[in-house]
């Protein structure tokens, strides 16, 4: 019908007329071609003239023997009315209505108006939504803290020697969460280096104390940087992963499958992945740490006339064990937060595409919002224990 | 439909059609045509391939060899821009309904209509509410598709599938799923729908209560010869047919089907 409509620009002779019989008798008379009409009649716009007279017309008849040709636009025009004139109290009847449009009226018809009821309404009062909201949170909470509480349980029984996941995952889970990550993160790793060296070597160079750049890039990786860029990046990469994949899982009722058959979906998916984060993450930012070193010294050796072991030697100096061993437990605790953000998002997903889309992304938001927060605590802590 | 070409004329041509996934050949030398408001129905085992000769018919899979001819234009040999304009004439109800999660299901029907036309919000608005109604879910425009059931979604994709008056509609399973109240309603509205807009209707099904209760024509797929075996009336398949299989198929496996 469309290509048609559009083919015939022109407005034809109005195919609908509305007609006095007599003082109360009004009838509505189709006709023409009206499957390539363009500007095919509205109920919404004609009940406003019928609506005037609505007192005095005791009868509505609508005619259709003049109808050439016909598209689904009539019968839905016949239904709406008969609708309309059914809520004002007129009476309709039609005449001569081709076969077809009897049917798909009758059809329409016959379907009686659902009790289906005005949707929930979703719009309320600035009070009424901050008060779902502090309820929907309070929830959120609740339901967290327990999906926490179960991953520390079902994690015990790991210790008690209780294996409730296929040990066949693991080592997919391992590479995609380790190595796969690895060619990012070297990229990522390298060049937050050489930023950070060449940042500092020109304030550096402005009292002749480049040297310090390696002292520098050393501690703000190891103690930072390392572990944050590997966490962000991971939780870009990891964390969304685990989210759209538990997601579509609980679309397709796979997990509903797991615990029917009495398989605790927090055992069975979300501690593998727990695991290989918690093994991965430090891993993961030690080797960002190497390469951030190394982005540093290029800039150090390239452009600052450090020489290569010079640079080391410095470095070494600088960064200490405990250095280290701080950043590797942050990385642990990140690994920790990913998994948790991104199976929790996955596994209470709603049940179609949009939500499993939005399932990802609280799961990367709210890691990475985690990751920065808890840094700054362990900034504040470490500070206070005056490592 | 009154402006529509008289029946009896060939609506969609299939010859040698043969399909494949890589390697593995799973229809070879398939040849039927479906006649203009025909209610044509590809039946056959698990397997067989129904669904697969579904998609290369609604223009979703490209056939191996052979030709599917509509309107003398060959679906998969012609341009893409008009094999797009082809495939949307036509309408097709997938298994569970494929409605958009994310719109509401005016919004689902409306989306057709709003691309491929030009009538204003308003013509929309009272088209989607008659397409709605026609399926029986008229006051649920404003539901989202995961607030309803399994049958109303169904219901909601066939709402989708007629927004634009198609002339072929096709079906992929439309009673699976469906309890027999359900499925016997949807054979109705499928015959219903078919006599008042007049579209051929080509369903893909192994239901034996809807072959027999809709079906104007029919071919049998057997996955073991990988080619169309019988064809005809289901109800005359059904008498005459000389191949156990397909006998074996249309009463279950030897019950009287009849009894049913």
């Amino acid at each position: 019908m469309n290509e048609r409509a559009k083919a015939s620009p022109a407005p034809g002779p109005k195919i609908l007329q509305l007609q006095w019989l007599d003082d109360q008798e009004l009838l509505l008379n189709f006709s023409g071609f009206l499957d390539e009409a363009s500007d095919f009649p509205t109920v919404e716009g004609t009940w406003p003239e019928i609506n005037k007279h609505k007192d005095r017309i005791r009868q509505v008849t609508i005619d259709c023997s003049k109808v050439q040709s016909w598209d689904s636009r009539l019968p839905a025009y016949l239904v709406n009315f008969s609708r309309k004139c059914d809520s004002a109290g007129l009476t309709l009847s039609s005449r001569a209505l081709p076969q077809g449009i009897a049917r798909l009226v009758k059809l329409a018809a016959a379907q009686a108006p659902a009790s289906a009821g005005p949707r929930q309404e979703e719009a309320g009062s600035l009070f009424f939504n901050l008060g779902r909201m502090a309820v929907n949170s309070r929830q959120t909470l609740l339901q967290l803290f327990a999906f926490c509480l179960r991953i520390i349980a079902s994690f015990l029984s790991l210790l008690q020697g209780q294996l409730n996941f296929r040990k066949q995952e693991l080592p997919v889970l391992l590479h995609a969460c380790g190595s796969q990550a690895l060619p990012i993160v070297s990229l990522l790793s390298l060049l937050v280096g050489l930023i950070l060296a060449f940042v500092g070597a020109v304030q550096l160079k402005t009292f002749g104390a480049q040297i310090y750049v390696a002292d520098l890039v050393g501690i703000a990786m190891v103690r930072e940087m390392g572990a944050v860029m590997t966490g962000i990046i991971m939780a870009g990469r990891t964390g969304a992963a685990f989210a759209a994949q538990l997601g579509t899982m609980s679309v397709n009722e796979e997990i509903d499958a797991l615990q029917t058959m009495g398989i605790s979906p927090v055992d069975f998916l979300v501690l593998p992945r727990m695991l290989v984060l918690i093994f991965m993450m430090p891993l993961l930012c030690l080797y960002a740490d190497l390469m951030g070193i190394v982005g540093g010294s290029m800039v150090g050796v390239g452009l600052f006339d450090i020489s290569f072991v010079q640079y080391l030697e410095q470095t070494k100096d600088a960064v200490t064990l405990s250095n280290i061993w701080l950043g590797l437990i942050k990385s642990l605790v990140f690994g920790i937060i990913i998994a948790t953000a991104g199976c929790y998002q996955g596994l209470y997903s709603g049940k179609s595409a949009s939500a499993v889309g939005l399932a990802a992304t609280s799961a990367v938001v709210t890691s990475i919002v985690c990751i920065i927060a808890v840094d700054g605590l362990f900034a504040v802590l470490f500070h206070g224990m005056g490592i | 439909m009154p402006s529509r070409p008289v029946q009896s004329e060939s609506h969609l041509e299939v010859s040698r059609l043969s399909l494949a996934f890589g390697r593995t050949v799973i229809l070879e030398d398939v040849n039927f045509h479906i006649k203009r408001g025909d209610i044509f129905i590809i039946m056959g085992g698990s397997g067989s391939g129904k669904s697969t000769v579904l998609k290369s018919l609604t223009g979703l899979k490209q056939p191996r060899e052979g030709v599917i001819a509509y309107q003398g234009r060959d679906l998969w040999t012609c341009a893409p821009a008009e094999r797009k304009k082809i495939v949307r004439s036509w309408g097709v109800l997938y298994q569970g309904g494929a409605l958009w999660s994310s719109m509401t299901l005016a919004e689902n029907v409306a989306l057709p209509l709003e691309q491929f036309t030009d009538q204003t919000p308003q013509q929309i608005r009272e088209l989607v509410a008659f397409k709605l109604a026609l399926v029986g879910l008229s006051g649920y425009e404003d539901y989202y598709p995961a607030e309803l059931s399994g049958g109303m979604r169904k219901r909601a994709g066939l709402a989708r599938a007629i927004a634009q008056d198609p002339e072929i509609l096709f079906f992929d399973e439309p009673s699976a799923g469906l309890d027999p109240v359900s499925a016997k309603h949807m054979d109705d509205l499928i015959l219903e729908l078919q006599a008042g807009l007049g579209s051929t209707v080509v369903v893909v099904t192994h239901e034996l209560a809807s072959i027999f209760a809709i079906g104007t024509n029919s071919i049998f797929l057997d996955s073991e010869t990988k080619t169309v075996l019988d064809s005809g009336h289901p109800g005359q398949l059904l008498e005459h047919t000389s191949h156990p299989k397909v006998r074996a198929f249309l009463t279950r496996g030897g019950t009287d089907s009849k009894s049913e």
